[in-house]
């Protein structure tokens, strides 16, 4: 399987009032076709930060940098490089080429326009359709997307919709023009836990029809084992670890990773080990001062003066498919 | 929907009894009465004006006198001016339509502008366009109005000579253009006023809704920057210029006083300004009246502007 779309040094620096902030740095990664890449770290280790700046969706110069490279192949094998094109031209591949979802269906969406014009703009901008035409398709994209009566619901605001609703018009909307990757940026953290699931299959189903690819971006390791065919981790503006779902969860190399799979909580062990939780202790580090050497350091229990401390470790090739970012991985390993 | 239109009606006529009692209250509270000017007439003497005093009504008790006014003004007499005898009601027709075309033509114009300036302030927030246009906004604010006013007549009129200074229309031609050259100073003065106050409200709405999620999605979907600011953007920001634009009412109706009056120009601030040094009590609560009936109106249409330009808005 071919590349969809490979991002090579991908850095994203912030200038502010604050000062400056690195919040993300040298990320690579490639995603195949009709893969689920699954984005995972806690809040401001720059996983939507990443997404957005795929999108060129971050405010511009001098406020913010983006450097690197975002190469996207087309349908018909034509290479972009995203982060160059023109704005117009930039334009004209989100929605059609690349689509996105958000976290909070409320506010994503337009509060004083119909549900089914929303759509139907997007088909609008990017295809040659009659309104009438488009709003068409607005409406069987709807009842594609699993919402019953989408003819009254096309004529709805989204106040009137339910949160799961709103979240599967958001989905009719990004791929109204059926485009190779869909990125999603936390979906379902804002819906109730059986509406999720339901979220989730919806992905998963209109992935294994059109065979797109999948940026999917949360924090919830349950999500990651269900959907995700890859697994990035991110802490702190860079990648930690980039492994096959079933590695990663099975035999995570990098401390950090091993910690975020070991504070998912399960029944069980509420049960036998008295309601205590694990918890990777401290906290994301101020992307303003981040530690010298190793960001994840100040708190990972294996992290020795040398070599932790010394340098910041290079994301190794622990496998072919297997990428960690820690100085002392095959000594914790063993 | 009804209902809130029932009440709302019902909270304006409260509001009008009280504005008639608080306008009544400090009109007589003022010193020097209508006939005051009477009182240094050669041989005028005090027994005629108490006769006229009492032959006007205006020696009874204030209580009575209200309620004799208001007893009229609801069966449709707002009474006659002291001055000429003429109906009040004709005397402010006459006046308002005057004040109407100062009114509109400037609010037409600072809303256009307004939205403009601010909208580029917004988007391009920190630029030099946008410091100019708060630096200017700061000093259209904070300069009188009537005194703008004069320095526009000195450059326009006494120095340059291009535009009239005051009046609607030059004696003996009233042709269309001569009005509109009547017109251009008093309502470029009220025009850059309002420009003033409408751009820094238009600014800090678009700020508000530039940041807002749904203008990502609409981006994310693709749509171009134009279509993403005047389909997404604009249409959100000026939902609450609505009302901003009902409150505005009052502080437009009172500039204009100013202007007419700096002006000359033969609206309902001049005819208020006039009435009031002649004690013209009729016309002084008729114009009260008609003013606070105005901008309950407006604002008024305003909300009911908002829930069909809103549609979360549902009126109960």
């Amino acid at each position: 399987m071919s590349d969809v779309l490979t991002v090579t040094d991908l850095a994203v620096r912030f200038t502010g009032e604050g000062g400056i902030v690195d919040a993300v740095e040298g990320v690579s990664f490639a995603l195949k076709e009709r893969e689920t890449l699954a984005i995972v770290g806690e809040s401001s280790s720059g996983k939507s930060v990443t997404a957005l700046a795929l999108m060129r969706l971050l405010g511009g110069p001098p406020n913010c940098v983006v450097r690197g490279q975002v190469t996207l192949r087309r349908q018909d094998g034509e290479r972009l490089e995203l982060l160059s094109l023109p704005e117009a031209r930039m334009a004209s591949i989100r929605g059609r080429d690349i689509g996105m979802i958000f976290q909070e269906p409320m506010t994503s969406l337009n509060p004083v326009q119909r549900v089914g014009a929303q759509i139907a703009e997007g088909l609008h901008a990017h295809e040659r359709l009659s309104a009438r035409a488009a709003s068409d398709r607005a409406v069987s994209l709807l009842g594609h997307v699993g919402i019953p009566e989408p003819a009254l619901r096309a004529r709805a605001y989204p106040h009137q919709l339910s949160g799961g609703m709103r979240q599967r018009a958001m989905i009719a909307m990004a791929l109204a023009c059926r485009p190779r990757v869909l990125i999603a940026d936390e979906p379902t953290t804002a819906l109730d836990v059986t509406i999720q699931a339901q979220i989730l299959e919806l992905i998963r189903a209109l992935q294994k029809e059109t065979g797109m690819s999948v940026i999917f971006i949360t924090h919830n390791l349950g999500v990651v084992a269900e959907v995700a065919d890859r697994v990035l981790v991110m802490y702190a503006g860079q990648v930690v670890e980039d492994a096959p779902v079933a590695t990663l969860l099975g035999r995570p190399l990098m401390p950090y990773s091993a910690g975020l799979i070991a504070s998912v909580p399960r029944l069980d062990d509420v049960r036998r080990r008295g309601g205590r939780l694990a918890a990777i202790p401290g906290n994301v580090p101020d992307p303003r001062a981040r530690p010298a050497g190793c960001t994840f350091h100040p708190r990972c229990a294996h992290a020795r003066p040398d070599p932790c401390e010394a340098a910041r470790p290079a994301l190794e090739a622990a496998a072919p498919d297997h990428a960690v970012r820690c100085a002392r991985w095959r000594e914790i390993a063993a | 929907m009804i209902r809130f239109l029932i009440r709302r009606i019902g909270q304006s006529l409260v509001l009008l009894v009280l504005v008639s009692m608080i306008g009544f209250a400090l009109l007589h509270l003022t010193p020097g009465g209508p006939l005051s000017q009477f009182a240094l007439t050669p041989g005028m003497s005090a027994a005629t004006l108490a006769q006229i005093s009492h032959a006007m009504g205006l020696d009874r008790p204030l209580p009575i006198q209200y309620l004799d006014w208001a007893g009229h003004l609801l069966r449709g007499d707002w009474g006659r001016s002291y001055r000429d005898q003429q109906p009040v009601l004709d005397i402010i027709v006459s006046h308002l339509w005057a004040t109407l075309e100062l009114m509109g033509s400037s609010s037409l114009l600072a809303i256009i502008f307004g939205t403009w300036v601010g909208v580029l302030g917004a988007i391009r927030r920190y630029s030099i366009a946008d410091y100019l246009a708060t630096i200017g906004a700061m000093i259209g604010l904070s300069i009188p109005t009537f005194w703008f006013g004069l320095v526009m007549i000195y450059i326009f009129s006494v120095w340059l000579g291009w535009l009239p200074s005051g009046d609607m229309y030059a004696s003996g031609h009233a042709s269309f253009i001569d009005y509109l050259r009547h017109l251009i100073l008093p309502c470029l003065v009220l025009t850059l006023v309002t420009i003033a106050t409408w751009s820094r409200y238009m600014r800090a709405s678009m700020l508000d809704v530039i940041s807002q999620d749904y203008i990502r999605t609409a981006r994310a979907k693709g749509l171009r920057r134009r279509a993403v600011l005047v389909r997404h953007a604009l249409r959100n920001a000026l939902l609450p210029m609505i009302t901003i634009a009902g409150l505005q009412l009052p502080t437009l109706l009172g500039g204009a006083l100013v202007t007419e009056t700096v002006f000359t120009w033969p609206g309902m601030g001049r005819l208020f300004l006039d009435s009031i040094g002649y004690r013209d009590y009729p016309v002084v609560m008729g114009l009260l009246m008609f003013s606070a009936l105005l901008v309950l109106i407006g604002n008024l249409i305003a909300d009911l502007l908002y829930s069909i330009a809103d549609p979360r808005i549902r009126l109960s």
